[in-house]
């Protein structure tokens, strides 16, 4: 039903703005005193900021920031987390014990609430928000990795290749990974989704990358206490940043369907 | 249910214990010196040594880590670098702005998402069902700190209804709880369609269809009855995206509750008020849980029986 044309194109936007942002000479820190809070018009495109800097240069510099920390949140946690839950499930025993109890300790801290408090008190800068996020992020993955490796561990053809004398690493990344594989990349989908929001939210509430860098989130914060006056400073980031985390998950939806993900899970 | 009853409870402490390790743990992830981010790098080296010794990082880890635990058995949370306050008595302070908060979004939520997703799932597949899901699907790519500037845009701001921030009586309320609630209404109304799809399924809803009861006792008293179990633990869960939420929330509109306090302490380098603001908000989220849990055994038996996991 719904179209994929206009998430695909908002996605390819963002990418694009990520990438070849740097190549498109802009100016994100330029300031011009003459044009504070300017509105958007036909010689301002998106309007100026309370500091007289060019919204669309900021939205574009955002743009970088949540694709990098997105794209390498969800790697990282991916990889550590599916390691993890791989490793806990085929282990079993008190390995699998101790890690099930360290999963549940993480996920007793209610949402954004230890990448708030981690990212406090490592400090303002991309780095300690991705490192937070991370540290966030993998449980998610090893919880959903190690439910899916305990409902195949026993099938036939796992138990062949181990009858067969098959290393431990073979059978994981030969004959399990690939069966477990769907379900991670639409949870994937969906993490970028959610490190996009939560980088946003650090940032806005100043614990992201440090002024004058542009963050959407940062932006988001500038252009509240201008609302009044100048509601396109919190619009522009505010629905450039919803657009994207909307075809994000559009996107992650039509994923679940396509890979049958849920279907294959009752199946069991 | 004894033995479902202490499984329960065992597993609990456990996570309440580690939980107090993690939150201990983080003042030393502190980069370089904490005494010395906390005070500032012109701080006199006597000031520093002083602080080293109140707060015991002078001493080895484990001698720390059984200080904190003991202080923490007497209520002892020590005292605010800032103010210079017993950090119980700020908290204290801070936690009916934020019980309120969360407990008015969980209603505005509740009321927006059963609604929603009844009507999404009894008429599943028709532009009912996917206009519902539709705004939830909006709902959830809206963060906090966007719906609440742009609700305080419209509503404060060009028609003037409700104050821009604090917390004032019933009316400076509405905002923040309808940005929090919104919010989780978006992922819940979802998992309430999803759970009475589910039970719309069961051969016994059948049974009522084929002996001629009206498809709204069909939907009222045989379907809604077991759907809503599950969303009672759904419930305790997104009670998690609340608290997370209502720290940002607090932000947007000032509201003088535990999240504004955990953000302010970061921002003056507060460390152990940080520490104790985590602490108070992750607890209570695993004591809402364990109990959601609780009860969830005592309603339907089938989950007692099966045990821990």
């Amino acid at each position: 039903m719904i179209r994929l044309w206009w998430p695909a194109a908002i996605l390819l936007l963002w990418g694009c703005f990520a990438l070849f942002g740097g190549l498109m000479g802009l100016a994100p820190n330029h300031i011009e005193l003459p044009k504070i809070l300017l509105e958007p018009g036909a010689d301002a495109w998106l309007g100026y900021d309370d500091l007289g800097r060019p919204l669309w240069d900021r939205l574009v510099a955002g743009a970088q920031t949540s694709f990098i920390v997105a794209v390498v949140v969800v790697f990282l946690s991916a990889i550590i987390g599916t390691v993890i839950g791989v490793v806990s499930a085929y282990k079993g025993g008190w390995v699998d014990h101790l890690i099930v109890r360290i999963i549940d300790i993480f996920l007793a801290f209610p949402g954004i609430l230890l990448a708030i408090a981690l990212a406090g008190l490592l400090g303002p800068g991309i780095n300690n928000v991705i490192i937070a996020l991370s540290v966030v992020g993998w449980v998610g993955f090893a919880r959903l990795a190690r439910a899916q490796v305990l409902t195949i561990k026993h099938r036939e053809h796992i138990q062949a290749a181990h009858s067969l004398g098959t290393r431990p690493t073979r059978i994981i990344i030969y004959h399990i990974l690939p069966l477990i594989m769907a379900p991670l990349i639409v949870e994937a989908t969906f993490a970028v989704a959610g490190a996009v929001i939560s980088e946003a939210g650090l940032s806005f509430l100043g614990l992201g990358v440090q002024p004058p860098e542009a963050s959407w989130g940062s932006m988001i914060r500038d252009g509240a206490r201008y609302l009044l006056i100048a509601p396109h400073m919190v619009l522009v980031p505010g629905v450039m940043l919803m657009l994207v985390v909307l075809a994000v998950n559009l996107l992650g939806d039509q994923l679940r369907d396509r890979l049958d993900v849920h279907t294959r899970q009752r199946e069991k | 249910m004894i033995q479902f009853l202490f499984s329960r409870l065992a597993s609990a402490l456990f996570v309440i214990f580690g939980v107090t390790c993690l939150v201990f743990l983080l003042l030393h992830m502190v980069p370089g010196d904490p005494v010395e981010v906390m005070l500032g790098e012109s701080s006199q080296p006597a000031d520093r040594e002083a602080l080293r010794r109140a707060l015991g990082l002078d001493q080895p880890l484990l001698t720390q880590f059984g200080q904190y635990l003991g202080n923490l058995a007497q209520l002892d949370l020590g005292k605010s670098l800032y103010s210079q306050r017993p950090i119980v008595d700020m908290l204290l302070e801070r936690i009916p702005a934020t019980a309120q908060l969360a407990v008015s979004a969980l209603i505005v939520a509740v009321l927006i998402a059963f609604p929603l997703g009844v009507l999404a799932a009894v008429k599943k597949g028709s532009h009912w069902d996917q206009s519902a899901m539709g705004v939830s699907l909006i709902g959830v790519s809206i963060p906090n700190f966007l719906m609440g500037p742009i609700l305080i845009l419209v509503f404060s701001l060009w028609l003037g209804w409700f104050p821009v921030s604090g917390r004032d009586g019933f009316v400076s309320l509405v905002l923040p709880a309808l940005t929090l609630g919104t919010a989780m209404a978006a992922i819940l109304s979802r998992m309430v369609r999803a759970t009475l799809l589910e039970t719309l399924n069961e051969d016994y809803i059948r049974t009522a269809r084929a002996k001629g009861l009206s498809e709204r006792l069909v939907v009222w008293r045989h379907a809604m009855r077991n759907a809503l179990l599950p969303v009672i633990t759904l419930l305790g869960l997104q009670l998690g995206v609340l608290l997370g939420g209502a720290v940002i929330t607090e932000v947007v509109f000032s509201w003088p509750g535990l999240g504004q306090l955990t953000i302010e302490s970061i921002q003056r380098r507060d460390y152990p008020v940080v520490q104790a603001c985590v602490l108070l908000i992750s607890l209570t989220y695993v004591v809402v849980n364990t109990l959601t849990d609780l009860v969830y055994g005592w309603l339907d038996p089938r989950v007692r029986l099966e045990g821990g996991r």
